[in-house]
């Protein structure tokens, strides 16, 4: 267990210094861009000195490094800071959509993640019959699709043409649980079926790779039935890939879905970190990117954390 | 059949009333045939109704959004700030300036000393009285070193305000101006509570119809009816629900499926199947809005005439209504003075699409063979670029090179529009021919964005602006858009109509083309039947 440990705290201190560069690089790159706040907020209705007037307020016309350092001093305090463009607190902007990013990820990952795996056993199990053929296609013929198609084509069946399901998620808090759920079907729906091929495949991959091992033919031969062989013998030791790209694909659901909240009216963290970065308003932008981050850092640690836990030779090294 | 469709068309572009094409319809005897959205409207007559919750999806909002009267910058905070807010004037249908907070106002002969009488008794949502200090604090708040208001520009005429009484705000003006309450009757310069500041902006107090119960930008606002509201006959609903819809097939969905009651920017490419949707209606309405494609004089060859003449015979007009607008609009006369303004001028000639004599002008010119470049993204309008390929292929018929030049859309209009020698450009527009020549024709405006220097121009929009008598008004500013037409550095290829859809059990009286969403007072202009 103390290489686990080891591991976790090594790694969160390399998170830390992770999400340092990357603020920085994330600070280059929207001072990178051209323009700034002043003038995308004033667009076509800009005058040199109204857009002076405004970099002065919020000290845009100090140098970049100067505002790095600024809000780097603030961010070890533990302030976020404000938005630029409506003086409103990072927090408040960011903690509820944080949430509803969450509760849609876990919503859509609680779907697909079972959903995945035991298909990916089942055609592991029947691999190359016409069901582990028909699940290749239609999974990978989802994830060919752009998943904005996805999405208006199950608005279209559900919720234009049958009428079971609302074809906007706004969801608020004066909803409860239940209406969210509801609220939200169609969505976790797209991102399912977006997400299920990579990880369906990773597993079926996995496991055919395992049952080529001598210890599978061992527990053939031995005259288990075919089925005990690949969940009891063969899955286990697959799990280590499918954990990784579980990982990945729960990072994606996170980070990833700015499309899927656009078409649904969903108001996620993307659709804010997409606003701000188009209108340059950087500590919103540095908040967004800090917490996507740290989600992909988390996710890979915890996946190795649970590769190591699930193979007994990682677990207990001579 | 054909017959009806002409009507239909007729109507849907606004040629004739909805009156004239139910009696047509009729008459016809066609009445069974004719598409439901068109012939089910609301009696306009009828006595609005109280109630109801209105869902408004609106298009541009953003989480960056601020509901500070210096930046309104979207579809969504514009509405609602009228829902929550009014101005000393009203601009009507009609194009009239009219009482809001102002109960009546008055100037001098030489219309540079302008005093408004304000309304008693007005109470803004947290129970302070209004009174001139307010008025003298929300028009302040626009001026002055540190305003960053998007109104600055066209408040600058404005010498001195100071209050007369606590009901009277007295304007002194650099010189005179005969639209000077229209200016007051902007979106930014609504009345808020003096000394307002920072955070305080987004509780959003006015005096307004609706009182703002939560805001969250790019996402949704909440708003109930304000029991107090002293504006007789207006602010029908119980509540309004205000989203940022950016998807405009989110949009359009979530109208088909009654998750909203009113859209904004129906995409005109589907806009035949929408007129079919049972329940919906489609109101298409001409403003002052329009496209636009600058050049600057400064940049060689536009500085000769014959030039510009050339590039304005060399576009049709026609065409890029059709292909772009899908018909939804009205042909450009090369001056941004709309059909619906009060002195349009009715009688000059339409320009028209010949090559023939684009290519004369630009023989003389001797630019032949020069290539054009020509800078576009659909940040100026949607569908810019294609407009601009279109052109392309236009002007190659006179002989004409032009390489359209694709930019980004983020950040055009501070890196491509007026900077750039030749891009595309909109116009919202404005309520009077003073402003809008004002704005972006006149030598020295901060959005001139040609660089055009007309003397006489600039000399009868100075006089037009002191100049009380009608009659006289319209003559110079017929006048001035002929000049603009044949001499400006702007090709203005079309007006483009707002196009929207709604539930038909919402009831209205006449649409303003003042501004998108019914001057963007649907909250209190509209009714559910």
């Amino acid at each position: 267990m103390n290489t686990v440990l080891g591991l976790v705290v090594k790694r969160i201190g390399l998170g830390i210094l992770t999400l340092m560069a990357i603020s920085i690089i994330f600070f280059i790159g929207v001072e990178a861009l051209p323009g700034d706040l002043a003038e995308e907020i004033l667009g076509q209705n800009a005058l040199p000195e109204t857009v002076a007037a405004f970099r002065k307020e919020l000290k845009l016309d100090l140098p970049p490094h100067e505002r790095y350092v600024a809000w780097l001093g603030d961010l070890m305090k533990g302030d976020l800071g404000k938005s630029l463009a409506n003086g409103r607190p990072v927090v408040d902007l960011v903690g509820w959509r944080f949430a509803n990013t969450l509760f849609l990820a876990i919503s859509a990952a609680v779907i697909a993640v079972p959903v995945a795996i035991l298909l990916g056993i089942i055609a592991a199990l029947y691999r190359n019959s016409l069901f582990d053929r028909a699940i290749s296609m239609a999974t990978l013929s989802a994830i060919s699709f752009p998943e904005f198609f996805v999405a208006y084509i199950l608005i279209a069946l559900l919720s234009v043409q049958l009428i079971i399901f609302p074809s906007i998620s706004n969801i608020n808090d004066q909803m409860s649980f239940w209406q969210k759920i509801h609220a939200i079907v169609l969505p976790c729906l797209t991102l399912t079926i977006v997400v299920v091929a990579h990880m369906m495949r990773q597993t079926r991959a996995a496991i055919i790779n395992i049952l080529a091992r001598p210890f599978i033919e061992m527990a053939r031969l031995k005259g288990i039935q075919r089925t005990r062989v690949i969940v009891m013998h063969a899955f286990p030791n697959a799990l280590s890939p499918v954990i990784n790209v579980i990982a990945l694909n729960l990072a994606y659901l996170v980070v990833g879905v700015v499309i899927v909240e656009v078409v649904f009216v969903y108001p996620g963290l993307g659709q804010l970190m997409v606003d701000s970065v188009s209108k340059r308003d950087i500590p919103v932008v540095q908040a967004c990117g800090l917490i996507f981050a740290s989600i992909y850092i988390g996710l890979n640690l915890t996946a190795d954390v649970f590769s190591i836990l699930s193979n007994p030779r990682l677990r207990n090294p001579r | 059949m054909s017959k009806l469709k002409e009507l239909e068309h007729l109507l849907t572009i606004g040629k004739i009333t909805r009156r004239d094409f139910i009696t047509r319809v009729a008459a016809l005897g066609l009445v069974a045939a004719a598409s439901p959205a068109l012939m089910s409207t609301p009696a306009k007559a009828a006595i609005p109704k109280k109630g109801g919750h209105f869902i408004i999806g609106t298009t541009g909002g953003s989480t960056t959004d601020s509901m500070d009267p210096a930046t309104l910058t979207s579809n969504m905070n514009q509405n609602l700030n009228w829902q929550i807010r009014n101005c000393l004037v009203e601009i009507d249908h009609n194009f009239n300036a009219i009482p809001e907070l102002a109960e009546s106002w008055g100037s001098t002969p030489d219309a540079k000393v302008w005093t408004f009488k304000l309304r008693k008794g007005i109470e803004f949502h947290n129970g302070k009285t209004m009174t001139a200090e307010d008025v003298i604090f929300s028009i302040n708040h626009h001026l002055g070193e540190k305003s960053k208001s998007a109104a600055k520009a066209y408040l600058k005429s404005i010498e001195n305000i100071k209050a007369d009484g606590k009901h009277e705000v007295v304007f002194e003006l650099t010189g005179g101006s005969a639209d000077f309450p229209f200016i007051l009757g902007d979106y930014h310069l609504t009345i808020c509570p003096a000394g307002t500041e920072g955070l305080e902006w987004e509780k959003g107090i006015g005096t307004g119809g609706y009182i703002l119960e939560s805001w969250e930008p790019g996402v949704r606002a909440f708003s109930k009816r304000n029991p107090n509201y002293w504006k007789e006959g207006r602010a029908h609903f119980d509540e309004i629900e205000t989203l940022s819809i950016t998807d405009t097939n989110a949009r359009t969905n979530a109208l088909k499926t009654g998750q909203i009651n009113y859209m904004d920017r129906v995409e005109l490419k589907t806009v035949h199947l929408m007129k079919r949707m049972p329940g919906v209606n489609v109101t298409a309405i001409t403003g002052t809005a329009h496209y636009t494609i600058p050049m600057r004089l400064d940049k060689s060859p536009y500085g000769d005439n014959n030039v510009r003449m050339a590039l304005k015979l060399a576009v049709d007009r026609e065409g890029l209504l059709k292909q772009i607008l899908r018909g939804y609009g009205q042909p450009g006369n090369d001056h941004p003075i709309a059909p619906v303004n009060k002195y349009h001028a009715k009688g000059l000639e339409q320009r028209k699409y010949d090559p023939d004599k684009a290519k004369f002008y630009m023989k003389k010119a001797g630019m032949l063979d020069h290539t054009f470049n020509l800078h576009a993204a659909d940040a100026a309008f949607a569908g810019a670029v294609d407009a601009a390929v279109l052109l392309k292929e236009q002007a190659k018929k006179a002989g004409i090179n032009i390489n359209v030049v694709r930019e980004p859309d983020d950040g055009y209009w501070s890196n491509v529009w007026m900077k750039k020698e030749w891009c595309m450009c909109y116009w919202g527009g404005r309520p009077t021919e003073d402003m809008m020549f004002s704005v972006a024709y006149s030598d020295g405006a901060p959005w001139n964005d040609t660089l055009w220097k007309n003397d006489r121009f600039n000399k009868l929009l100075i006089s037009a602006r002191a100049e009380l008598d009608t009659d006289k008004r319209r003559k110079i500013y017929r006048d001035m858009q002929e000049i603009c037409r044949n001499d400006s550095g702007t090709v203005v290829p079309m007006f483009n109509q707002m196009v929207e859809a709604s539930s038909n059990k919402l009831a209205h009286g006449p649409i303003s083309g003042h501004m998108a969403l019914d001057g963007m007072r649907n909250g209190e202009r509209w009714w559910f039947a």
